[in-house]
């Protein structure tokens, strides 16, 4: 491939797939069975000059490849702001970036939850997944194999099939490391939609990039809640996969998951590490809200369901709170033909497809006080976006937005913790 | 002279800027090359042509992006020395040199020797097939 026989278009991407296995150290290549690409998202010129050279070499894509969100929503695209030249620079080049990754071949899925689409990877398959959400998604939930490849990576392994045999690919590095007990939350609280995204962050923060094996989580705990767990400890500390005893497929005991070795520490967890958790995601804890965001990683059918059987009945949300739902454009032709989307909508809900909140200039400069129910919306968009958060349930949220103002249910972790 | 590895080849001359806590180039740089993470110790510091010695890199893998972008601009740093190889940040170098020529040498220290690198001096940084070090 890197001499150019199977043309030009791969040995480049041969040559940067070639790089990234010296740095690593890999002593061999493996095939993959699938690519997930983030490189879609607006970078800078780099960004297309890197997409156009492959287009332009005429390289496209061998394995069944989807792409994250990118910079504009196209099927919404009058949501983008284009007032500034840096915006409109944004706009433009964003929408050029998505036609060049088509024309590789890739699939327009624009999503960062790729894991919520058919014909998704499975137990033991190696892949290339970008984008540090999908990645512990499919290394811990579906037992699919990905290192964290990055930008430029990802379009190169979907280019030449293959990927460095490295990192998370093998079957030592995924030894879970770092127990978390959490067996001294309760029931209830395990059962509140907001602990997943707490619990992410706060076992992030702790493990950092080792592989955390929490004990003590439900059975049948859902997806959704998984994904919000594991993208809060993407972010807050750059886990690339975790393993919850009895729920995820590679540890079904805790000596499984640990493969009969030590942990390098062990740390319980309580009501009060959550609570706190909150309080330091949070920029702000009362008073006025501008605007709510939810839906980051992208909303699944099932959470718009939720979102709407609350909003259905009850007060309006107020005029001056904007509510905005990201979600896939997939998802979004489901509500459609489900009646979900015209509730969401008439309850005041901006729907925002093929993109998120917190990359994009969608939010108007106006809304600086903004609510979500994800702890990785709240990590990014204060510096992001230059937003105020505040961290709260998909309950706390519309009951705040139908007020105007933060409404709270500390209780839920317990009178001793408040 | 401190001797290191390649983890990009190039030569380059500049002011050393130690950062005291892993960076993140996206959503922690901007376009000009200046630390914009509030919660980053070196919060307000440009690193455009300077020597920059950290640990490692962190966080997120749009970082590749916005260190390629900032070489093409010419608004990265002139040089960087790692303790630890980090492929998020050596792929924005070896993109930009695939793409543009630019040469950016990423070089790895690895602990006693990374710490003994001086902050705030003038250092040439050699990447070369024959040669990798830092001298002062």
């Amino acid at each position: 491939m890197l001499s150019g026989e199977y043309g030009e278009g791969i040995a480049m991407a041969m040559r940067i797939v070639v790089g990234l296995g010296r740095i690593v150290g890999a002593q061999r290549m493996v095939e993959i069975t699938s690519a997930h690409v983030d490189s879609c998202l607006y970078h800078g010129q780099v960004s297309l000059d890197f997409a156009g050279r492959l287009v332009e070499l005429g390289a496209s894509v061998r394995v069944p490849t989807t792409l994250n969100v990118g910079s504009m929503d196209l099927l919404h695209p009058g949501l983008i702001r284009t007032n500034t030249k840096a915006e409109r620079e944004v706009a433009a080049g964003g929408r050029r970036l998505m036609s060049a990754y088509l024309a590789l071949g890739c699939a327009a899925t624009w999503t960062c939850a790729p894991y919520q689409l058919p014909a998704r990877p499975g137990l033991g398959d190696h892949i290339a997944w970008a984008e540090s959400n999908a990645i512990v998604f499919a290394n811990s939930v579906l037992g699919a194999r990905t290192d964290r490849y990055g930008d430029f990576v990802d379009i190169c392994a979907a280019i030449t099939g293959r990927v460095p045999f490295s990192g998370l690919q093998t079957e030592e590095a995924r030894r879970g490391t770092v127990v978390f007990d959490c067996s001294d939350l309760e029931r209830a609280l395990l059962g509140s939609e907001l602990v997943y995204p707490l619990l992410g962050q706060y076992v992030g923060s702790v493990a950092g990039s080792e592989i955390p094996v929490l004990v003590g989580i439900p059975a049948d705990v859902s997806e959704d809640r998984l994904k919000a767990l594991g993208a809060a400890a993407a972010s807050s500390g750059g886990v690339a996969m975790f393993h919850a005893v009895g729920v995820t497929p590679e540890a079904a005991t805790l000596e499984d998951a640990l493969k009969g070795r030590e942990p390098l520490s062990v740390h319980g967890v309580s009501p009060e590490d959550l609570r706190a958790t909150r309080a330091e995601l949070s920029t702000f804890s009362s008073g006025r809200i501008d605007a709510v965001s939810v839906g980051t990683p992208h909303a699944s059918y099932a959470e718009c369901v939720v979102l709407a059987d609350l909003l259905r009945d009850g007060p309006p949300i107020r005029d001056d709170v904007r509510f905005y739902l990201s979600t896939a454009r997939a998802t979004l032709a489901l509500a459609e033909k489900t009646g979900v989307l015209p509730i969401l909508e008439s309850a005041g809900v901006t729907v925002v497809v093929d993109t998120c909140t917190y990359v994009t200039a969608i939010l108007s400069p106006a809304a600086k006080r903004v609510m979500t129910n994800s702890a990785k919306w709240a990590y990014y968009a204060p510096a992001n976006i230059g937003a105020e958060v505040v961290l709260g349930s998909v309950e706390e949220c519309v009951a705040s937005a139908r007020l105007g103002r933060v409404v709270l249910d500390d209780a839920l972790f317990g009178e001793a913790s408040r | 002279m401190i001797h290191a590895e390649a983890l990009t080849s190039g030569t380059a001359e500049g002011s050393t800027i130690r950062l005291t806590e892993p960076l993140s180039f996206w959503g922690g740089t901007d376009a000009r090359g200046r630390i914009v993470d509030a919660r980053h110790p070196q919060y307000g510091v440009a690193l455009a042509g300077r020597v920059l010695v950290m640990e490692s890199g962190r966080g997120s893998s749009s970082s590749s992006s916005v260190l390629a972008e900032q070489i093409r601009s010419r608004a990265a740093p002139a040089a960087i020395v790692l303790a630890r190889s980090d492929a998020i940040v050596v792929l924005g170098a070896i993109v930009a040199a695939e793409l543009y020529g630019l040469e950016m040498p990423i070089l790895l220290v690895e602990p006693p020797e990374h710490g003994e690198i001086p902050s705030g001096t003038v250092v040439r940084v050699e990447a070369t097939p024959g040669e990798c070090g830092i001298s002062w």
